[in-house]
This record gives C-alpha cells, structure tokens and sequence, in this order.
C-alpha cells in the first residue's frame, strides 16, 4: 500500500464516494435494463 | 446504405447487444488498469502530496460532466432535425450519467479542497460554473419525468437542451466576470506549459479512457432499456385497444 | 399584435392579484431580509444591490405561469396559432405584456425599496437602469419556460426549476451593475454585457417559445 501520509481520509473518502457513485449508477441502469426485458417479453408472449 | 441505417431502432438493439459488453469490458479493463497505476505507482506532487491522487477520478469526472452535456446536445438537435428515436432516447439516457459525473466532480473536489485551498467550497468560477451544470441537469431530468407523451417529452426536452446549452456558456462567461478563481489550471490543454507533468500524465489519460468507455457502455445500456420501455408501452395500448 | 398586447394587459390588471401580487411579493421579500441578518447599517448596504436583484427576479418569477395557462385552457392559444400573426410574434408579445405588468413596475419601486436596505445614494440610478434593462430579459426567458410547461397539470415548480438556471447570467450583470455603482466604480462594461445578455434573448427565444408551443399544442 503507498504511504498516503496527512491526507489519507481525503484521498480515500474521493476513491469511496466515486466507487459508490459509479457501482450505484451502473446496478441502477443494469436493473432497470432487466426489468425492461422482462416487461417486454411478458407482454410479447401474451 | 447510409450512417442513419444504424439508428433504426430494431437495427439498433442488433448491433449494440454483442458491443455492449465489449465496451464494458474495455471500460473495466481501462479503469482497472488506470487507477491502479496512479493509485498505487505514481509519486506524490510536492504541493499536494497523496491529494494528487485524486485528479484521477476527479479529472475524468469532470470530463464527462461536461461532455456528456455536448453528447445530449448533438442528440437532441438530431433529433429535432431527423426524428431518430433512438437519438432521442439516447440523450435521455445520458442525462442521470452527466448527473453523476458532476456529483462526483464536486464531491472529490470540495473533498480535495479543504486541505489545499481551506475551505470545502468556493464560489471560484469553475465550481460555481459545475454547479450550475447540475442545476441544468436536474430541471432536464425533472422535465422529462414530468411528461407522459414520449415524443411530446422528447421535443420539449431538446429545445431545453438547446436553448440551455446557450445560457449554460453565457453562465461559464458570466461567472469568469464575476470572479477571479482559486482553481488549478487546465490538466489537459494542449499548452505544455500548464499540464500535469508526465508521471501522472499517462494514467490520467487511461482513467479518462476508461471513463469514456464507461459512460458509452452506460448510454448503450440505457438507451436499449428506454427502446425497451418504448416498445412496451406501445405494446401495451394496442392491447387496450383492442 | 397590439390588439393582442393590449387583450393581455386589460386580463392582466382585471383579473386583480397579477399586478399587485409581484410588488407586495418583492417588498415582503425587501422587508424580510433584515430580520434575516440583522439591522446594522454597513451590512444592509453592502447586501442591498445583490438582494434587491434577486427579489425583483422572484417576484417576475410569480407570475410566469399565468403567461399562457389560461389561454392554453379556454382554446385562445390553439386559436393564435392559426392566427395569421406569427406564433413567434405572439410569444413576444406575451413576454412584453408580462415585462409591463411585473418588470416595469418593480422597476419602479425598486429604488424605494433601495431606501429600506440603506443601498448607497450613488447606486440608485445604477439600480434604476440595470433593472430596466434586465427585467425584459426575465420575461422573455420566463415566456419560453412557460411555453415549455404549459400543458403539464402542476407545472408551476418545475417551472421555477427550469428557468431559475436560465437567469443566472442575468441576475450576475446585473447586480454587479449596482455594486460597482455603490462602489463608485466604472459600470459601462456590465452594463454593455447585461444588455448583450437581453438582446440575445429577445433574439433567441420567441423562436424557441414558438417551437416550443406549437410542440405542446400538437
């Protein structure tokens, strides 16, 4: 691991948020791309 | 056969399934790859010590921020001009990326901004001009939630699109007037002068790769969904229909 | 077209509240503010041009949605569009009727209100003409963020969403018109570019107000 000396929580704290934001993000658009195929082919096969 | 063959939406949904996970793994694989090397293999800046990591994630974030805005605007003049759905829906999808990026612009940097400049916000021209991105982000976002009828909300959001986009750069000037800043120079213009020097030069511009990546990965994926809603709820009022 | 102008101010003044509703709404927010931060005198005054200009673009921000609502309902709108005279034409008009009804009369009273903040004796002219010509940029921004919403149920929010972004840079010229004023400062240079700022404007926008109408009467 790389010494991040005084400024450790800063640069940890903007790897977390931006890896939660991020990983957020593409779980929101990946589920809602599911339940949009799903939707889809339910009503397809009626 | 010409360009516009490819935003036909059943065309479309054919050639982005096999490329979209190409593009996601590109994206990962750059991003991966990226963060690490400036994570864990770069030196500290004199001046900033370890917070020069952050330009990293900060950088590229602030890249697509904008971009992503330009991307909306170009779909939605095609839009207005050609009647692609497709092209529509895509700046539809792009919005909540553009959104995000400039949460995460802001976010890292007030983060970054109280050890270097004292203070977590600034009312310094770049910050107040990213602040306004997201306001214009949100009224876009909100306005297209607000509408039920598809082509009506598409229409009505691509002249906001337009005619934020004209305030949005009277706004960036305004702002320059309004007050000299704090922020650092440009980490990318062309002017050697002003860049990063090259230690962090090369895994800045492989994070930015791999953020351009990912956010066409996330617009493909999103769009396909938007053509899926589409497609439903056409689906749906025939069968009330009949 | 002034048959037009003239129809929306009788409606304007006759329906009661529009006229008066922006003014009594602009000195309340006036009046508010030193509760808010207190009376000292130095304070108020470096506050006053900023304060003065933000409420006078709340208060034009009431009324927006009154722009095209009621025609958009009774059918009068879907009637002017087929009119001979142009949509953009109309949507101009609309915004010069809601400029005469809310930003001519704000301009009015605003160095009155000056008074109350203790805003500095050279900054009243200042205020008097940076308001004269900003408030007409207000109306025509508002227009189109009228015609945007107006056939949505409760628009009135997302109304103020939409375009408060669109008045940033207005709102930036124009107080600092006033500050450099009460600073006896040079003001040409704001002043040149606030109006720049409105005639891009009334350029740009009836067009995309139009566009924007015939979209939401379709």
């Amino acid at each position: 691991m790389p010494d991040l000396g005084k400024y450790a929580t800063e640069v940890l704290l903007s790897y977390g948020v931006t890896i939660l934001l991020v990983a957020g993000l593409v779980w929101v658009s990946w589920r809602q791309s599911v339940a949009a195929k799903r939707r889809l082919e339910a009503l397809e096969d009626e | 056969m010409s360009v516009w063959e490819y935003a036909n939406p059943r065309r479309f949904m054919g050639w982005t399934a096999p490329v979209l996970l190409w593009v996601f793994g590109l994206a990962g694989v750059a991003l991966v790859t990226g963060l690490i090397w400036g994570y864990f293999f770069t030196p500290d800046a004199a001046r900033f010590g370890s917070t020069v990591k952050i330009i990293y994630i900060h950088v590229p974030a602030a890249f697509i921020a904008i971009n992503a805005w330009i991307m909306m605007l170009i779909a939605s003049l095609i839009w207005l001009v050609r009647r692609h759905h497709v092209s529509a829906l895509a700046a539809k999808a792009a919005a909540p990326i553009g959104l995000v990026m400039t949460v995460i612009g802001l976010a890292t940097g007030a983060i970054w901004g109280q050890p270097m400049w004292g203070t977590y916000w600034a009312w310094d021209p770049r910050l107040t001009s990213f602040l306004i991105l997201f306001l214009f982000y949100i009224g876009y976002i909100s306005l297209w939630a607000a509408i039920e009828d598809g082509d009506t909300a598409a229409d009505l959001t691509s002249w906001l699109c337009l005619v934020g986009s004209v305030f949005a750069l009277l706004s960036r000037y305004a702002v320059l007037f309004w007050n000299q800043g704090l922020h650092q120079g440009a980490s990318l213009s062309l002017d050697a002068e002003e860049n990063v020097a090259d230690v962090f030069w090369f895994p800045l511009v492989l994070c930015i790769v791999g953020f351009v990546l990912l956010f066409i990965a996330l617009v493909l994926l999103r769009t396909r969904t938007e053509i899926r809603l589409r497609r439903a709820q056409a689906l749906e009022r025939r069968m009330a229909r009949n | 077209m002034k048959a037009l102008l003239l129809r929306d101010l009788r409606l304007a003044i006759r329906a009661g509240g529009g006229l008066g509703l922006g003014l009594a709404f602009f000195l309340i927010v006036i009046v508010l503010v030193p509760f808010g931060v207190g009376p000292e005198r130095e304070l108020l005054s470096a506050i006053a041009p900023g304060v003065l200009w933000v409420a006078a673009l709340l208060a034009s921000l009431l009324s927006l949605d009154r722009i095209f609502a009621l025609d958009f309902e009774d059918g009068a709108l879907a009637l002017l569009a087929t009119s001979p005279l142009p949509l953009e034409g109309a949507a101009l008009i609309k915004a010069a009727a809601h400029w005469i009804t809310t930003g001519l009369p704000l301009t009015i009273v605003a160095p009155l209100l000056g008074f109350l903040l203790n805003l500095e004796t050279t900054a009243y002219s200042f205020l008097w003409i940076s308001l004269l010509i900003g408030t007409p940029a207000l109306s025509v921004i508002g227009t189109f963020g009228a015609a945007l919403t107006v056939g949505l149920k409760r628009g009135g929010l997302l109304l103020s969403l939409l375009v408060l972004p669109l008045y940033v840079p207005t709102l930036i010229f124009g107080a600092e018109v006033v500050r450099r004023g009460a600073d006896g400062l040079n003001a040409t240079t704001p002043m040149l570019l606030l109006a720049g700022i409105t005639a891009v404007a009334f350029a740009l926008l009836p067009f995309a107000s139009a566009a924007v109408l015939r979209v939401n009467l379709r």
